[in-house]
């Protein structure tokens, strides 16, 4: 079927096309170039006065494993005021702060996306993190396996194992979790919990291995550098939520020495402790310090006012947060030498002055940092605000009177304490391109995704152009996904199944040597049984998985 | 005859998977790391394939179609039991979905002593690795453990080696209400666990009294729950002196009206310590015939544990009201499918509306139900997966023969396109 897309004011920043009329063809889920011959059209949507993108795709957003599910678990006052029925089309489910599998893949589609990445799969969850995503409807899916804490690795260091080794723990980590990236979470920090250590600054020693946050960091980013993996190491970094963080990620982006590195969420580390409440943004410095760091990318975390839940493997940070839980209740979990995870119900308010002034600081960020395709959209899902609240943040980037707007109903003081209301920048549709299209499938190391030039795979989402950009982004008049038509007027009128984006880099066969013992000393599973084969993911005719090229690999 | 190697159990709830099973045919054997458990689970004959209705053999698309036109025409379907794999639970909430039924694990009123406290104010847990490598003192609350996962002892405490202790012989075991039953909790060493005991209804006030020491809150009297309370300050002493202290339950042991709270005020001793500046985690014990597995694919899928209604569109969960005992009683429900794809013993427990059964081979029934289907074990008869009881590590389960036993998913989602 011969599918064409008439007229439509294209923005595709991965061909450099920046708003120009233009016609696309969908040929078997494939954008192809206008053909030679006759051929009839199939299909013809007439898009004079649209915009069209590429579908997006959310580079950090926890939507599979563990504690999601424990999220939902904790809150079902939460999931009660979002009911969602079912219809002939969709099956029921329940929103909000964390969303049915179901209802995730919906929402995501009804705004326009589709791909989205857990980027916080703990190795040993892993399976359960792709079953969940596997009822993820619409999207494609993939994840970025979390090393940092895992006691094999911490036992390497303080062996002083060399990279090669690593290396290949690395690769085969990767291999065995079906992942597409490597992710640190507060590094060595959830096993320093363990050990009962309730902080961990980047060169502080856990009192266990002699190992350094710093030292893990830098040898995880060059294995993955090293490995010729695309997605550069995804690190959440130390400290999250302490004022004067800015200063520790500061040193994180100056430390790693000019490898690439990801810093996600960077809004929760760029805090000072300037003021009269000793808290105060950091964003300025953070911003000046990407744009002059060129191996640095970063997605914000943007927080927005209201309920949610925070999930985070950071388990050192969730328990010493659960004093602010709202409503007061929270999980924390030590995890099979592996990691861990804390989930803490939490409410931000427009009148509480660290609350508005984290707005503001998310804000700051965005409008600092000059380079589109080494920043990304992201409220950190649910951590910030559940990922329903794009629309809206996109809005406040592209608007600057409806931003100042809402900067004048925030606290006083922390009006007072930011420089947003004097930042003119106005997002472009070409930069909302880059940040959620582009950018991201570029930075994630997707091939044929992210673009609308021909070999590209039919990911589109078509909107009417809309001076309230909030209104235009979340109701997309056509969303394709691998060129069958998902999406009508904001609507799911057709469902299908997304792929598993994965890389799988080489690795020495000998690794396992090593690590059969270890599963067989100290773990609770056989190394066997601890790999996920393909089969898992495609074995009920649903999943599927594509593989994407690692730098310097033949695949 | 074929041997397989690092068989994984769903049935210990342990997902222990070093078992080594001799196939013969279809019937197998346990020839290492059974337990008592484990073996008789794998081991069970294989007996009837065929499905029945109305107790006359037929074929599967036959009682396909009766299930599916008893559910056809009910106002209010039950789906009970819910003890198969993450493909089963998945097959079983579509068809929830689409019928408008009620879904409801077997299990769940044990389970909701747990969820109520997990809801009402959460938790501090841990899983099995992290208690082989670092517990040095666990506390046993009104728990038989042995009898509840046989080889707890000596795969998870009595180890060769511990990463984070010299000498993994030397943890110190503790047991709070009921005494063991056997000798397992004694260390290699001949160190016996221990032993405080009180009686179930006893164990609330115990545990309370224990959790006031803990909090370094003056107490009057002289005992608590019958026990002593310089016995509970040496519990309260040593939890508090641990490195990382351990505190274990299994709901199903706690055989009291309003169990939630007993464990709520457990999570909360937990939760004390840890604010004391010291570590202690909570191991819940649960997760026997698919519970974990319910609660989980449930969860993700509606938002909620396993006790959901479909019956206004979408799902609604209501932890007392959709106890499917209480429905049918009440006479709320006019039909139900009940799944056991892992014990035969395990059967409906009423069958005064019309009734489905997917069940595991050898099922037998006092009252015949309408529909039988005989479906393959997870585990044995076909491939899947299934949550352990540490809730983290889902096991990947093996196919170990081919009996020509449908799954349950393939049941259930040929039901759901008959109706
Ligand atoms: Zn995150």
């Amino acid at each position: 079927m011969l599918i064409k897309l008439t007229g439509g004011t294209v923005y595709d920043p991965a061909s450099g096309i920046d708003g120009k009329k233009q016609d696309i063809y969908i040929h078997e889920g494939r954008i192809v170039a206008k053909p030679n011959d006759d051929r009839p059209v199939d299909k013809e949507y007439n898009l004079s006065g649209k915009v069209v993108m590429s579908g997006a795709i959310d580079m950090h957003t926890h939507i599979g494993g563990g504690k999601g599910n424990i999220a939902r678990t904790l809150l079902p006052e939460d999931h009660r005021q979002d009911p969602v029925p079912r219809s002939i089309i969709t099956r029921s489910g329940t929103g909000y702060a964390m969303p049915s599998s179901y209802v995730t893949g919906y929402r995501y589609a009804e705004m326009g996306y589709t791909a989205a990445f857990e980027p916080a799969v703990l190795p040993i969850n892993a399976r359960h993190a792709h079953m969940e995503m596997a009822d993820i409807p619409i999207l494609d899916k993939g994840g970025y396996a979390m090393l940092g804490s895992d006691d094999f690795l911490l036992r390497m260091l303080t062996a002083k194992k060399d990279q090669k080794a690593v290396n290949d723990y690395v690769a085969w980590i990767i291999n065995a979790s079906k992942c597409i990236g490597i992710k640190v979470v507060n590094a060595g920090g959830i096993s320093a919990f363990k050990f009962n250590q309730r902080k961990l600054d980047l060169d502080e020693k856990n009192t266990y291995y002699d190992v350094t946050p710093r030292q893990i960091l830098q040898t995880l980013a060059t294995a993955v550098k090293e490995l010729g993996i695309t997605h550069p190491l995804h690190v959440h970094g130390c400290n999250l939520g302490v004022p004067g963080n800015v200063d520790t990620t500061l040193d994180t982006i100056q430390g790693i020495g000019g490898l690439p590195m990801h810093l996600t969420h960077i809004q929760f580390h760029s805090y000072g402790t300037e003021g009269d409440f000793k808290f105060s943004s950091g964003a300025a410095q953070i911003a000046e310090a990407v744009n002059k760091h060129k191996n640095i990318t970063i997605d914000v975390g943007q927080i927005l006012f209201g309920q949610t839940v925070t999930a985070s493997g950071d388990t050192m940070i969730q328990h010493a947060n659960h004093k602010h839980a709202h409503p007061n209740k929270y999980v924390c979990m030590d995890i099979e030498c592996d990691a861990g995870c804390g989930v803490v119900p939490f409410k931000y308010k427009d009148q509480n002055f660290v609350n508005a002034l984290q707005w503001a600081i998310g804000l700051e960020t965005f409008l600092l940092v000059d380079d589109p395709w080494r920043i990304f959209l992201t409220t950190d899902h649910p951590n910030g605000a559940p990922f329903t609240s794009y629309p809206h943040l996109i809005r406040l980037l592209m608007d600057r009177s409806f931003r100042n707007d809402m900067l004048a109903t925030i606290h006083p003081e922390a009006q007072k304490m930011t420089t947003l209301g004097s930042i003119n920048r106005e997002y472009s549709l070409n930069e909302i391109a880059i940040m959620t299209r582009a950018g991201a499938a570029k930075i994630i190391g997707l091939k044929d995704r992210g673009g609308l030039g021909p070999g590209n795979w039919a990911d589109i989402t078509v909107y009417t152009e809309n001076a309230d950009r909030q209104k235009m982004f979340e109701k997309p008049d056509y969303v394709f996904k691998d060129g069958e038509l998902v999406v009508v007027d904001g609507q799911v009128v057709h469902t299908k199944w997304g792929t598993t984006h994965i890389v799988k880099p080489d690795w020495d066969a000998s690794v396992e040597n090593e690590l059969k013992g270890y599963f067989d000393r100290y773990l609770t599973m056989k190394l066997g049984n601890f790999k996920i084969s393909d089969d898992e993911i495609t074995e009920d005719g649903r999943g599927s998985l594509t593989v994407h090229p690692t730098k310097g690999v033949a695949l | 005859m074929t041997e397989i190697n690092e068989v994984p159990s769903p049935f210990c709830g342990a997902g222990t998977d070093d078992l080594t099973i001799q196939v013969d045919g279809t019937s197998l054997k346990v020839i290492k790391n059974g337990c008592a458990i484990n073996t008789p689970a794998f081991e069970q004959p294989l007996a009837d394939t065929q499905p029945r209705v109305n107790g006359t053999i037929t074929d599967l698309a036959t009682a396909v179609a009766k299930a599916a036109a008893i559910l056809q025409s009910a106002k209010q379907p039950l789906l009970g039991g819910c003890a198969t794999d993450v493909n089963g639970m998945r097959a079983l909430l579509a068809l929830a979905d689409k019928t408008g039924a009620v879904v409801d694990h077997m299990s769940f009123n044990n389970a909701r002593s747990n969820i109520l406290t997990l809801q009402d104010s959460g938790w501090m847990t841990t899983t099995l690795a992290e208690v082989k490598n670092r517990c040095d003192v666990l506390l046993v609350i009104g728990t038989d453990l042995e009898s509840f996962t046989p080889r707890f002892f000596e795969r998870y405490l009595w180890t060769d080696a511990a990463m984070f202790l010299e000498n993994p012989v030397q943890r110190k075991i503790i047991y709070l209400g009921q005494a063991p039953s056997g000798n397992a909790s004694s260390s290699p060493t001949g160190q016996d666990a221990q032993v405080f005991e009180c009686t179930q209804d006893q164990l609330p006030e115990a545990v309370s009294v224990l959790r006031a020491l803990i909090k370094g809150r003056p107490i009057l009297a002289e005992s608590a729950g019958g026990i002593p309370i310089t016995d509970l300050e040496v519990i309260a002493s040593q939890l508090k002196a641990a490195v990382y202290g351990v505190v274990t339950w299994c709901v199903t042991d706690l055989r009291f009206d309003h169990a939630e709270l007993t464990v709520q005020t457990v999570c909360e001793i937990v939760k004390d310590i840890n604010d004391q500046g010291s570590r202690c985690s909570g191991l819940p014990l649960v997760g026997k015939e698919g519970e974990q597995t319910a609660n989980q694919v449930c969860g993700w899928t509606t938002g909620y544990p396993a006790r959901v209604s479909f019956a206004k569109g979408f799902p609604e969960y209501d932890p007392f009201l959709f106890d499917s005992q209480t429905m049918i009683n009440a006479g709320e429900v006019d039909a139900q499918v009940w799944v056991q794809a892992f014990n035969v013993n395990a059967k409906p427990l009423s069958v005064t509306v019309p009734t489905i059964v997917l069940g595991r081979s050898g099922m037998a029934f006092e009252q015949e139900p309408d529909v039988f289907i005989p479906v393959g074990t997870p585990g044995i008869d076909h491939a899947g997966h299934a949550f352990r009881m540490d809730n983290v590590v889902a096991i990947r389960l093996k196919k170990l023969r081919d009996a020509g036993l449908p799954s349950t998913a393939e049941v259930l989602t040929a039901i759901e396109r008959a109706v």
